[in-house]
């Protein structure tokens, strides 16, 4: 009769989150950040189809960054959910924060009982009616949740890129300058990103009932300006 | 393994509200369609067997859709009639189907909502979880299963007889289609109507368009048809300028859905029965 070997638990769920850690480090990172009108979504994404940025539901957007097919079907699951609820509820009660936990639920049992963890890691955001209602849920592939009201930095560099965020990053500053200073930060000294290489959208106040909106073409151009 | 876990969680539960992500096996996968969502889900309601009293059904009535030269109107009465008591005055039957698109309704009120309520969210689920919209043509195409789903019922005295309207951004034209009770589906070139009154509105709009209309002119012709709908058959309300409640308008160009407001389409009316010979008002 053979003995399972033991192996410690601790590392275990070491060798799980390195795992995923570098399965997510590979991808381009992405930026999540209040402005004055809603909140801005920004990935670095060379691909027009390979979509990172999402639309949830009315005032929830999404960002997924690491393996694409896994993010993917978290989005898929999350338009779902939240279709569902609107239609069994009102659309009122469709909230972010329900969502989050959710996606944290499965992203932690994923971690702890799946043969491997989704190397994901997920941005949800929601748009108030006032700035003050803002909020931006950070997913990490394990299930940790954390919540905030400024800006996220997800995927590959993120340490560094957050950093480069913090000297600039301000509360209700306008579009064209936190999408500037998102792009800056995701670019980092060395290189600068173009339109091509981005994806952007935004949640904003005065879109109506469905606030997403792609930026796209020339009106990205003329937001990124100079820089 | 958790997956097919989660799914099968799912599809036992018949309560409303959604427990858990709902993640499903690639074999029943509802894709882009909420409608197979919820029939995987087992959340669409079971229908009843016998025959209901056509009395105590609230029916919404007579609606059209005229084709312009930049798009489509829509324009529906605000009466809704359970047998021959008149249940509301001021219904609404025009509603936006998407941004490009609309859609009004006429039959049993309370399914026909439902439908509405669906198709709307079926439009805008599929955009989200594909990142495209459908084609005006699949928007149709959805139209059309719904109401052939909803035959049974219709059998059971609760048929509903939508239009569907929009503007095809790829062929860069408004577009309109009638239906059946049966989920028939039929493309109209320049009008359509559906309704106990469609028949009258029908013919006023049949004579009046010549092929070309600009928006304006549509708005007018609409609320004259319906005003002779109303004229004819009971179950049709006409303009009440003692409530101030006028027929809902709505025009759809390529800038989208637009709902004409109220005050103009009263100050129309007024104009339009100020014309009408004393044979007819």
């Amino acid at each position: 009769m053979n003995m399972p070997m033991y192996v410690s638990p601790e590392q275990v769920m070491k060798d799980r989150a390195d795992y995923a850690r570098k399965g997510i480090a590979r991808g381009r990172a992405a930026v999540g950040a209040t402005y004055a009108d809603g909140v801005l979504l920004c990935a670095e994404n060379p691909s027009n189809t390979l979509r990172k940025v999402s639309e949830i539901y009315d005032r929830i957007g999404f960002i997924g960054v690491g393996k694409y097919n896994e993010f993917d079907q978290m989005r898929v699951a999350g338009v779902r959910h939240a279709d569902l609820k609107g239609y069994s509820f009102s659309r009122q009660d469709v909230d972010a924060r329900w969502l989050a936990n959710q996606y944290a639920q499965t992203l932690g049992q994923y971690f702890t009982h799946e043969m491997k963890p989704l190397e994901v890691e997920l941005l949800v955001a929601e748009m108030g009616e006032e700035p003050c209602g803002d909020q931006i849920f950070h997913l990490l592939y394990d299930g940790t949740v954390m919540d905030t009201r400024s800006f996220v930095v997800t995927g590959g560099e993120a340490e560094v890129i957050r950093s480069r965020m913090e000297e600039t990053w301000q509360a209700e500053a306008p579009l064209d300058s936190t999408l500037q200073q998102a792009v800056a930060a995701l670019a980092g000294p060395d290189r600068t990103l173009e339109a091509d290489d981005l994806e952007v959208a935004v949640l904003a106040r005065h879109n109506g009932r469905r606030a997403f909106r792609r930026i796209e073409g020339a009106s990205l151009v003329a937001l990124l300006g100079e820089a | 393994m958790y997956r097919k876990a989660a799914s099968r969680r799912l599809a036992k539960a018949d309560t409303l509200q959604p427990v858990t992500l709902p993640f499903f096996a690639s074999s029943d996968d509802p894709g882009p369609d909420f409608v197979e969502l919820l029939r995987t889900l087992k959340r669409q309601p079971e229908l009843g067997g016998a025959a209901l009293d056509p009395a105590q059904i609230t029916h919404a009535t007579t609606v059209v859709a005229i084709r312009t030269d930049d798009g489509v109107v829509m324009a529906g009465d605000r009466r809704a009639t359970s047998g021959h008591l008149i249940s509301h005055r001021n219904i609404e039957k025009v509603f936006p189907a998407d941004g490009l698109s609309g859609v009004a309704i006429a039959g049993a009120a309370g399914p026909a909502m439902e439908m509405v309520r669906l198709f709307q969210l079926q439009l805008e689920h599929y955009e989200k979880v594909e990142g495209n919209p459908l084609s005006l043509e699949g928007k149709a195409n959805q139209l059309s299963q719904m109401v052939r789903n909803n035959l049974p019922a219709a059998m059971q005295g609760l048929g509903v007889v939508p239009l569907f309207a929009g503007y095809d951004s790829q062929q860069e034209k408004g577009r309109l289609f009638q239906y059946d009770i049966t989920g028939g589906r039929y493309e109209e070139r320049d009008y359509g109507a559906s309704g106990s009154g469609s028949l009258h509105a029908g013919t006023v709009i049949k004579l009046r368009h010549n092929g070309n209309l600009k928006q304006s002119e549509a708005v007018d012709l609409a609320i004259e048809s319906l005003f002779h709908a109303a004229d004819e058959d009971s179950a049709t309300g006409g303009p009440d300028p003692i409530r101030g409640i006028y027929p809902v308008v709505a025009a759809i160009t390529k800038d989208g859905f637009s709902r004409i407001p109220n005050e103009e389409i009263a100050t129309r009316t007024g104009a339009i029965l100020a014309n009408l010979n004393g044979g007819v008002a």
